[in-house]
């Protein structure tokens, strides 16, 4: 059997895509309960071991057009340290993660309104200079960050009364989707400071780049979706009242319904198309 | 499909789908968003507790009565502009077509205008202008703003000053020593940080026991494959790396390895990138679906 030649208009493929995405989403499939994987277990078990109120620094390194595949994780570990009551330090050293940071604050607003500014969480905004803002903020905080994002003088807000740099800070909680992110906080910060521990949510794009950092320079990260989604399942489990909430509608288990369906359409996609160019190379053999 | 067979079936998805959206933004109230404000107390000196400033914050449509919010146009009209713009992007796969070009120009402009913004507020106005002369910080856009003046920040002006020099008709060389300055510390400020987080910890991180016991002395068979898998990995790697050996015989099968390994490794990057490339296309849809129309 041959197969003749025929281009297959690819925006078909386009259409069938946003067809195979988009349902799940219109129908509001969850996906279904999965095994958490050890690296999920040990991100979740960072935060989650941390004596109640810890203080924690949480730098928000992404933009909007990540949003798609980080927000869900910043948001279950926004929901995971307000659970714990751990007192949060947001910064970022992208110009738009600024914008990413009000979102976790209005989530903090919105769903813990017992959260108050100054006291249980800060947000010292946007400083320039990419890893030597990190290198700075080890050893000397205020002298960076005098004033937090909206010009309150650091020394005026009760949470930083005696933050002098980060290397006391328990954990740091960072969310990258790029340079400058995880790869220089591990480089500046966790490396050549043993106390300082990291765990963190990245994009898959280069997730495969920082693996080599776990365990010993990092505890562990969500590299993906499929991670965010194991980590809210279990975050589900152990608070179900977070899904209680009006606002809260299961993120990334929903988008990872559609991941799912993307998936099982790739494999098909290979497979057919393998086995069209086997039985077009069947049929010149014949011929 | 000819052209004009094109053009109508375009006209009818446009008609059909303003009809649509007509329908949704009447009856289900289609991207509008609702907040509440929140006010925000002084914490500390004589007037704490008193009301300093109102933050506004985001409120699900059914909890607006009870919450005391109210309709936000202007994030209703950002949410209609954001959905309009990512049609406009979606659009490029059915074509290259005038829409895309003008949302990817809007895209390319605001991200410039943007972090230009945010960088002359943060760098030049609150890191060197408040620095050097905090009084004229103080009366003219950070009135809360503490601390003396610090006349080490005249050193980054001057080599601001000496960098835009380039620009200048003569003298142009003296934009070469501050660039100079910033290279070689910049060179030496990485160069450490790069030897120690990337090579002496990730050869300390590969010298593991292939042989693996548990804390209760039982043999621990699946930390030790994957030690052993990591160590022989990276060697054979290395090996097909290593080209002051001719790869034949021993050393051309351990190299044949080290491309497995390698195509593995890729393949895995590839896939998490196409995994990525998902996620970011699920987030839009959503936004289309949940946030805009309300599906």
């Amino acid at each position: 059997m041959s197969v003749p030649e025929k281009q297959l208009d690819r925006r078909w493929l386009f259409a069938l895509t946003i067809l195979v995405v988009g349902l799940p989403l219109l129908l509001r499939l969850e996906s279904t309960q999965r095994e958490v994987s050890q690296m999920v277990t040990n991100v979740y078990e960072a935060i989650d071991n941390l004596p109640e109120g810890s203080l924690v620094l949480l730098p928000f390194d992404y933009d909007p057009s990540a949003e798609g595949e980080l927000q869900p994780m910043a948001d279950v570990f926004v929901r995971h340290c307000a659970e714990r009551k751990h007192k949060l330090i947001f910064l970022t050293i992208w110009p738009q993660g600024v914008g990413m940071i009000q979102r976790a604050t209005n989530l903090l607003q919105q769903e813990y309104p017992e959260y108050r500014y100054g006291i249980d969480f800060v947000n010292l905004g946007y400083r320039p200079g990419y890893e030597v803002v990190i290198n700075t903020v080890i050893n000397d905080l205020p002298s960076l960050y005098d004033a937090d994002q909206v010009g309150t003088p650091v020394r005026q807000i009760p949470l930083m009364r005696g933050v002098e740099n980060i290397r006391n800070i328990p954990l740091i909680i960072n969310v990258s989707s790029g340079d400058p992110g995880l790869k220089q906080w591990i480089q500046y910060a966790a490396t050549p400071y043993e106390s300082i521990n990291i765990v963190a949510g990245t994009t898959g794009v280069q997730a495969s780049t920082l693996y080599p950092y776990i365990p010993h320079q990092m505890i562990g990260m969500l590299p993906s979706l499929k991670s965010a989604a194991e980590y809210e399942q279990r975050l589900l489990k152990k608070y179900p009242h977070i899904g209680e909430r009006e606002s809260v509608t299961n993120t990334a288990q929903l988008r990872m319904m559609s991941q799912d369906a993307a998936h099982v359409m790739l494999i098909a996609f290979i497979v057919i198309s393998n086995l069209i160019f086997l039985l077009r190379r069947r049929g010149e053999r014949a011929v | 499909m000819n052209s004009t067979a094109k053009t109508t079936l375009l006209i009818l998805m446009t008609a059909a789908g303003l009809a649509f959206l007509t329908w949704r933004a009447t009856s289900y109230n289609a991207g509008r968003v609702y907040v509440k404000e929140t006010p925000v107390p002084i914490l500390e000196g004589p007037n704490a507790g008193q009301i300093a400033d109102y933050t506004t914050t985001r409120i699900p449509e059914t909890i607006v009565e009870a919450e005391n919010g109210r309709l936000s146009w202007s994030r209703t009209l950002g949410v209609w502009i954001a959905a309009a713009l990512t049609l406009c992007i979606l659009s490029f796969l059915f074509g290259d077509n005038v829409f895309y070009k003008l949302a990817e120009a809007i895209f390319v402009g605001v991200s410039a205008a943007y972090a230009m913004v945010v960088a002359f507020w943060t760098a030049m106005m609150g890191l060197l202008v408040s620095r050097l002369t905090p009084e004229l910080a103080r009366d003219s856009f950070n009135p809360s703003l503490s601390g003396d003046r610090d006349w080490w920040m005249l050193v980054p002006l001057v080599m601001g000053i000496m960098l835009l020099w380039r620009l200048a008709p003569v003298g142009g060389w003296i934009a070469r020593w501050p660039l100079a300055f910033f290279i070689a510390v910049f060179a030496g400020f990485r160069l450490v940080a790069h030897f120690h987080a990337d090579f002496v910890v990730q050869i300390r991180s590969a010298i593991v026991p292939l042989i693996v016991y548990a804390a209760d002395g039982s043999f621990n068979w699946k930390q030790s494959l994957t030690n052993t898998t990591m160590v022989f990995g990276t060697l054979s790697c290395l090996t097909y790396f290593f080209f002051s050996v001719e790869h034949t015989g021993m050393v051309g099968r351990i190299s044949r390895v080290g491309i497995y390994c390698l195509m593995i490794a890729f393949g895995t990057g590839f896939a998490l990138t196409a995994m990525s490339r998902y996620s970011l296309l699920i987030g839009r849809l959503e936004f289309l679906l949940r946030e805009w129309l309300r599906l």
